[in-house]
């Protein structure tokens, strides 16, 4: 097992006809995913030969799902066609939306995630995210299938660079599935919705969490872990460098006055138990102490 | 990207958001003039983008024209913590009867739209929700519902505005609304909103925030950077696009690819100073996915541009990018850069195509360039670097 993708995933890529959608479909279907079409509106009918994968091409996600019954949708569609991509997948019911694209300005994606709620029958994952892997199974997004293989470790990352590393740190142990959240102000996924599948996941066995400064996704992610999960979890906070007022890259990452600061959720993860690393690998190494190995 | 008041006041105004008038002045002649041309008494407010000017004594009553050329003389070229004061508004005075609070923010906990409303207004928000947090309103406004004159008048009712206001309010908040969607503002804050003495409900002083994410479609926000307060190595890493931030009292430059892995590398380096005599990060720079030699060049040389940055620590992890582009990068750079590159540089590479990547460093064998294996100890030999 794993969480919200396995080797049954059926995946289409809207905006797969762009430079960056064929080079990472080439990727997904390289790493053994069953990518069965692609999105492009104004393109459908197309056929696309990706590494001699033939592709139909749809203008709609509905009507390549009546023709595929994908049940993932991943998103490369630009910044300025993104919000229609991913109302386009909502209303046609894509039970699972992975949103890779950067830059995508915060009322898009507070209105697509919005307009998912009221309709309940997708959920979103990023913006701005490298996606997630169940390493030898599925790989949706841009993580690089090659870094690991399917092990017991579930991991949840803000940041795509750290999730590899992580990833890297412990690639003789395996991971269930690694997720990569995004690092927006909204996102879709939080910490808290993949913490619950990894504690309900017969095969993780032990959790990884990777938080960085901005907004209050981890303290919340702390609670949860005290109410919820019996599994060991380590966790890591980056940005406790980072000065106030200035945003680190992500478009969430920023401290606001006492608010969002990494010190504030290491000691909320430490007070819930997660046992929390000052550098990465120090994290992979309570990793391999819980694990023995 | 934050806007100065008037800047506030002057999008307010497209929206039709009631505002009194009010002129930037860079000059006490223009000051002067500006009070002149407005007749009657007005205020003369520092433009500075932080809060407690007020205490600082960077808003002044001025009665006529003279004395607003005295007031803004005195003001203009202020310190206020730290930033000093280049520009001043000289707003219309008006006598106020009353005085509120009214926002709309993007509420990232909740993941929506959040509107704050508060009849004790004219003080720190922070310190209403703080000290009676029954005073202010808190209403989740939905980012596909918006704010329609019903949710508005909801709104206005749970705040409990006095009936003689609450109309004028409702419709305060619709325009906002107006001005926070279709500018693609992230923050609209409105402290005080007053009610003056012949009854007129009217936005004294505003905060914006806009979001950069929605430059593409907002080409009339270009006109809102403050190029002239920009830190030099930050407006030339801009030009170049590339995501830097310069850190105070830094030692060691800092270039990674990936967002968190760069704020990680910042504190890994700011843990190994400590060892060093307190050495630390000088600047935060990502050069994103693709690495290639003219980004590394850029990257470096605004780096190595920083008369703060002692040592350099290159900290790549080859995820898509694969490690040998980026060891030719830095190559590469470093032929580009010739004898301005004067710093030695510490490059941790790991993931993708490591091998080759550390074979090019080692064939290049340039003398200011060493490796180093894990993030940790090139952290720690940048640190003793910048040290020496």
């Amino acid at each position: 097992m794993s969480i919200f993708i396995n080797e049954s995933s059926k995946v289409i890529v809207q905006g797969m006809t762009g430079s960056e959608g064929t080079k990472h479909t080439r990727r997904m279907l390289a790493s053994g995913t069953k990518v069965v079409g692609g999105v492009t509106p104004g393109k459908g009918g197309q056929v696309v030969d990706i590494d001699g994968t033939s592709l139909p091409v749809f203008n709609t996600v509905a009507e390549a799902i009546a023709a595929t019954s994908a049940n993932v949708s991943v998103v490369f569609v630009p910044p300025k066609f993104a919000k229609a991509a991913v109302i386009d997948a909502i209303d046609a019911k894509m039970p699972l939306v992975v949103v890779i694209t950067e830059g995508i300005p915060v009322h898009d994606s507070a209105y697509f995630y919005a307009y998912s709620l009221q309709k309940g029958t997708t959920q979103i994952i990023g913006p701005n995210c490298p996606g997630l892997i169940s390493p030898d199974q599925s790989n949706v997004g841009i993580i690089p299938a090659d870094i690991t293989k399917r092990g017991p470790i579930g991991l949840v990352s803000k940041s795509g660079t750290l999730t590899y590393q992580m990833m890297y740190e412990l690639r003789d142990i395996g991971f269930s599935t690694a997720v990569g959240i995004g690092g927006d102000p909204v996102i879709g996924t939080t910490h808290i919705d993949c913490l619950r599948a990894f504690q309900d996941d017969p095969d993780t066995t032990a959790i990884v969490m990777i938080g960085e400064i901005g907004g209050d996704a981890e303290e919340r992610a702390a609670a949860f872990i005290s109410e919820y999960v019996t599994k060991p979890v380590v966790g890591y906070v980056a940005g406790f460098t980072a000065p106030e007022g200035k945003t680190m890259g992500h478009a969430g990452a920023i401290v606001s006055g006492s608010s969002g600061t990494a010190q504030a959720k290491k000691d909320a993860l430490e007070a819930a138990g997660v046992k929390v690393g000052q550098t990465p690998s120090e994290t992979a190494q309570l990793m391999r102490a819980i694990l023995g190995r | 990207m934050d806007l100065y008041e008037y800047q506030a006041r002057d999008l307010f105004e497209k929206h039709s958001v009631p505002v009194l008038q009010g002129a930037v002045a860079t000059t006490p002649e223009q000051a002067r003039d500006a009070a002149a041309k407005m007749g009657g008494k007005v205020v003369v407010k520092a433009q500075v983008k932080v809060g407690g000017r007020g205490k600082a004594g960077g808003v002044k009553l001025a009665v006529d024209a003279a004395d607003t050329f005295e007031k803004a003389s005195a003001i203009l070229g202020m310190d206020i913590k730290g930033h000093t004061v280049h520009q001043v508004m000289i707003a219309q005075a008006a006598p106020i009867a009353s005085e509120y609070y009214v926002s709309i923010l993007l509420d990232r906990s909740n993941r929506t739209f959040l509107v704050m409303a508060s009849v004790a207004g004219g003080m720190e928000i922070e310190e209403v929700a703080h000290t009676a947090p029954e005073k202010l309103a808190k209403v989740p406004v939905s980012a596909v519902d918006g704010i329609s004159l019903a949710k508005a008048k909801e709104i206005v009712a749970q705040a409990q505005f006095p009936l003689d206001v609450a109309d004028q309010v409702a419709d305060v908040l619709v325009k906002l609304w107006e001005t926070f969607q279709s500018e693609d503002a992230t923050l609209v804050e409105v402290n005080p909103l007053v009610k003056t003495e012949d009854g007129r409900v009217v936005a004294l002083d505003g905060k914006v925030t806009l979001d950069e994410n929605a430059d593409f479609r907002q080409p009339s926000h270009e006109a809102l950077v403050d190029h002239a307060s920009a830190n030099a190595l930050e407006a030339a890493a801009k030009e170049k696009g590339l995501n830097y931030v310069k850190l105070d009292n830094g030692q060691v430059g800092i270039i990674g690819n990936g967002a968190g892995l760069v704020m990680s590398t910042l504190d890994v380096v700011a843990y190994a100073g400590e060892k060093f005599g307190g050495m630390r990060p000088a600047n935060f720079l990502d050069i994103g996915g693709g690495a290639s030699a003219q980004v590394m060049a850029d990257g470096l040389s605004i780096i190595l541009g920083d008369p703060d940055v002692k040592s350099v620590f290159v900290n790549v992890f080859g995820g898509i990018t694969a490690c040998d582009a980026v060891a030719n990068g830095i190559v590469q750079a470093l032929e580009l850069l010739g004898p301005k590159a004067t710093k030695p540089i510490v490059v941790r590479l790991d993931g993708n195509n490591v091998l080759e990547g550390r074979a090019i460093l080692n064939a290049a064998n340039h003398p200011l360039v060493e490796q180093a294996e894990t993030m940790d100890g090139a952290a720690s030999r940048a640190a003793e670097l910048a040290a020496k």
